[in-house]
Parts: structure tokens; sequence; C-alpha cells
């Protein structure tokens, strides 16, 4: 099991367990995170599960793919750490991942 | 208010399930309109997933959501539905009985249609445009700001800011160049998913000085009574700055809200609607609710779901629209009527 947390935007911190192969955003659905919509569900067609992955861990992610940084054109106040939460695949190297959820998703 | 159409059906979402019902109640001579604010039919399947492939439909092992559609589209063609597009409901009214339902359906644009059932088949809600979270943004709308293009008339002699990356943004930065005193295009990056052609259009605009292209993102408006006169702008490398424009049009794409449904008369839980599983009908006799947009004990948000209620719900139809006719249940493969109506025969 890999451990990440979701940082809402009143400042709360909830961490979850998730297994491998799953993703980020299935991981918020199962454990019922608020501020993750997803409301295609995880077919990188929506932007409603956008994140902030926190900049320690923006470098040891895998680069977003054209088709993400394309979906993300459709989120709101996309920063540095933008990531779209259905296309981070959980594996053991992001044991520990951080991660924000924006105010709304749109 | 043009002429009033007279229905049998009134389908509400041209989605999967939309489209399987006419089919189903077009099997018991039950005629359909259908209504959607999509300008096509297909509903999530065709805006959010088209290429996407879908392995829970039976008897299909991988299907594409536009594949699906298409094909549900070839199977609905004996009965000729009347599509409507871009048809945003606005009002339902019974106007009917509980014994005899009938009801007045009204459109945003003032279409209206007399019917003695309704379907709403409306998924997630209807699709509408993303609003971008900026504080004040209200105040501007449809005053300065426009999440929608009418008419490019208004436009003229404004200076106006376009922001998106999209097919939507570049084809209306480019139809309004000319239109518009200034048009300005703002982008989060300089990368775009729109067609490739209306992109290389839009950097020979700006290399020649007719177009600005500025990469930020708007944080803030500035303006009086409604009227806008600047956009404050965080700039690629953090700095803010203020960008003088009359007028704003935000491109970021659909999203779901219920909208109207709110405001028909019909009982609603989180947003759904409370049916039964007998015949998929609401608190309102004569108004069926199919699909994504119903709730009830133990529902499953699946198109295969779907199709089972509305082949439900189109039995239930039948006995208000022919209260006089008895409905004997047939198979398409063995009924020559069946397969008359569909033209097999």
């Amino acid at each position: 099991m890999v451990q990440i947390t979701f940082i809402d935007s009143t400042g709360q911190s909830r961490s979850v367990s998730a297994d491998e192969g799953s993703t980020v955003m299935e991981a918020a659905l199962r454990n019922s995170i608020p501020g993750i919509e997803a409301e295609c569900g995880g077919a990188c067609a929506c932007a409603t599960c956008h994140v902030y992955v926190d900049d320690a861990w923006v470098a040891k992610l895998p680069k977003a793919q054209p088709m993400e940084e394309d979906m993300l054109d459709f989120a709101f106040d996309v920063r540095t750490g933008s990531r779209l939460s259905c296309q981070i695949r959980i594996t053991s190297e992001i044991d520990g991942l951080v991660v924000s959820t924006p105010e709304r998703q749109g | 208010m043009g002429e009033i159409v007279k229905t049998d059906a009134v389908i509400i979402g041209a989605g999967p399930v939309g489209l399987f019902a006419v089919f189903e109640l077009g099997l018991l001579d039950i005629k359909a309109h259908v209504l959607d604010i999509l300008p096509k039919a297909g509903g999530q399947c065709a805006e959010l997933y088209p290429e996407k492939p879908i392995y829970d439909i039976p008897g299909f092992p991988t299907i594409t959501g536009q594949g699906l559609v298409d094909n549900l589209m070839k199977q609905i063609e004996p009965f000729a539905p009347t599509f409507h597009y871009n048809q945003m409901v606005s009002s339902l009214e019974p106007v009917g009985s509980p014994e005899a339902p009938a009801f007045r359906v009204i459109t945003e644009d003032g279409d209206v249609f007399d019917t003695k059932v309704v379907l709403i088949a409306a998924g997630g809600g209807s699709f509408q445009p993303k609003k971008p979270p900026i504080a004040g943004i209200d105040a501007y709308e449809n005053t300065s700001v426009f999440y929608a293009v009418r008419k490019m008339e208004q436009f003229r002699g404004r200076r106006v800011l376009i922001v998106g990356g999209g097919d939507s943004a570049l084809d209306w930065a480019l139809n309004l160049q000319g239109v518009a005193e200034r048009v300005t295009l703002m982008h989060r990056r300089d990368a775009f998913r729109a067609a490739p052609h209306s992109v290389n259009a839009m950097r020979e605009l700006v290399r020649e000085k007719k177009m600005d292209f500025v990469l930020g993102q708007v944080t803030g408006l500035k303006g009086e009574g409604g009227m806008l006169s600047h956009a404050i702008v965080r700039g690629e490398d953090g700095s803010t700055f203020d960008l003088a424009c009359d007028a704003m049009l935000p491109f970021f794409g659909l999203t779901m809200k219920l909208g109207p449904i709110a405001q028909w008369g019909l009982n609603l839980h989180e947003n759904l609607i409370p049916v039964d599983t007998e015949k998929f009908e609401t608190n309102m006799p004569g108004i069926f609710a199919v699909g994504d947009i119903n709730t009830y004990p133990g529902k499953l948000k699946l198109i295969l779901s779907g199709f089972h209620e509305v082949a439900l719900a189109a039995q239930r139809a039948h006995r208000y629209i022919y209260p006089d006719k008895k409905l004997t249940f047939q198979y398409t493969t063995s009924s020559s009527s069946l397969q008359k109506k569909l033209g097999v025969s």
C-alpha cells in the first residue's frame, strides 16, 4: 500500500492508503476526499480532478503527457505543480506523495 | 412563440439512454421529439469521451463512445425521431391530470411542445460553459463577459479579450478579428489543442501585429457598472499586470449543471430524481426519469441500466398514450408487426 496525503483549500490534511496500479484520483474517490469531482470518471476528458502536486514531489512524478497538458487548459488557476490526478499512477516510488486540492474544480 | 409541436413523447437529452428511449417507445408506436442543449447527439459519450473505449455494453467487447452513439442513431432511424439541438428546456408544466397526463414543454428559445409524456434522460444535467472562478465575475456577465458568441456585431469596435487555448477560443479569436477593435488571445501556455490551421492563422495575425497573444491567466476584473475596463492578469513569470479590454470571452470547456430541472416540481435527492423501479416514473405521473439522472435503491450509473429503464418506462408510457389499447409483449426476433416497424420484414 502507498500513502497519499491530500490537503484541501482550507489547509485540512487527509492521508489515505492506496493500491499500486490505481490512480491518485481513484484513491481520492474511494476515500471520499472532498475537492475532487472526476466528472468523466478518469478518461482525461474533463479536468475536474485537478490537484497541485507538492513542490518536493513535482520532479519525482513522470511528466504529464500532451493529452493531460491539453486537458489542463480547461482547469482553473493552473500552476507549476498542476496535474490531473486521474493521470498520476500509483507506484511504490510515490509513497508519501502530497497534493493539494484547488478551491473549486470549475 | 412559433407553432406548437404536438407529440406523444418529449425526450430531454440525446445521450445513449435518450436515444435508446426513441427505440423502445417507437416499438410501441410512440413518436418522440428529442431535445438536447448540445449541437449534436451523444451526450457525455460524444462530448466527453468520443474516442475512449467502453467495455461494458452487452454484445460489444469494446466500442468507443462515438461508435456507440453512431450505432444507436442507426438503430433508431426507422422511428424517425425529430431532434432539436442547442435547446435547453426551461419549463415543464403539467396541463393534464394524473390519469391522463399532458405537459407543455418550453425551451429557452421559446419553442413549445405539447406532449403526453416526458422522459428526462438528462444524465449529469445540461452541459454549460465553465465559469472561471474569478471574484466578482457575475457583475460583468452578459454586459462585458460572455461564454458564447450569439452575435458578432455586439463586439464591433470593442477591445475583446479571449481566454483559452482550444478550438472555441481560437475560432472566435479569428472570427472576431476585423470586427472587434482589437483581439487579444490569452492562454496559460504557448501550445494549443486547437486545429493546427487555426493556430497557424492566429500566429500569422500576431506576426502581422493585427492580433495580440498574451501568456497568462486572468485573476481579477476591473470596471464600473458591469462595464469591464481591465483584466488583472498573472503573467507567465508570476508578475501581475492590468490588460485594458471592454469584453472578455472565457472558453474553458463545458461542465454539467442540473439547471432548470430543479424548478419543475419534481422531487429531488442530491440533484437526482427519485423514481420507482417498475416504471421509472417520477413523483409526477407521466414524467419519467431514466439513466444517470435518476436514483433508486441499488442504482448503478451504467449505460446498460439506462437501457433497461427506458424499456420499462415505455410500457407505462404506452398506457397513458393508448389507454384503450392492450399491450401484448412481443420479441423483435419473431414479431412480424415489430419487424414491420423496424423496416426489416
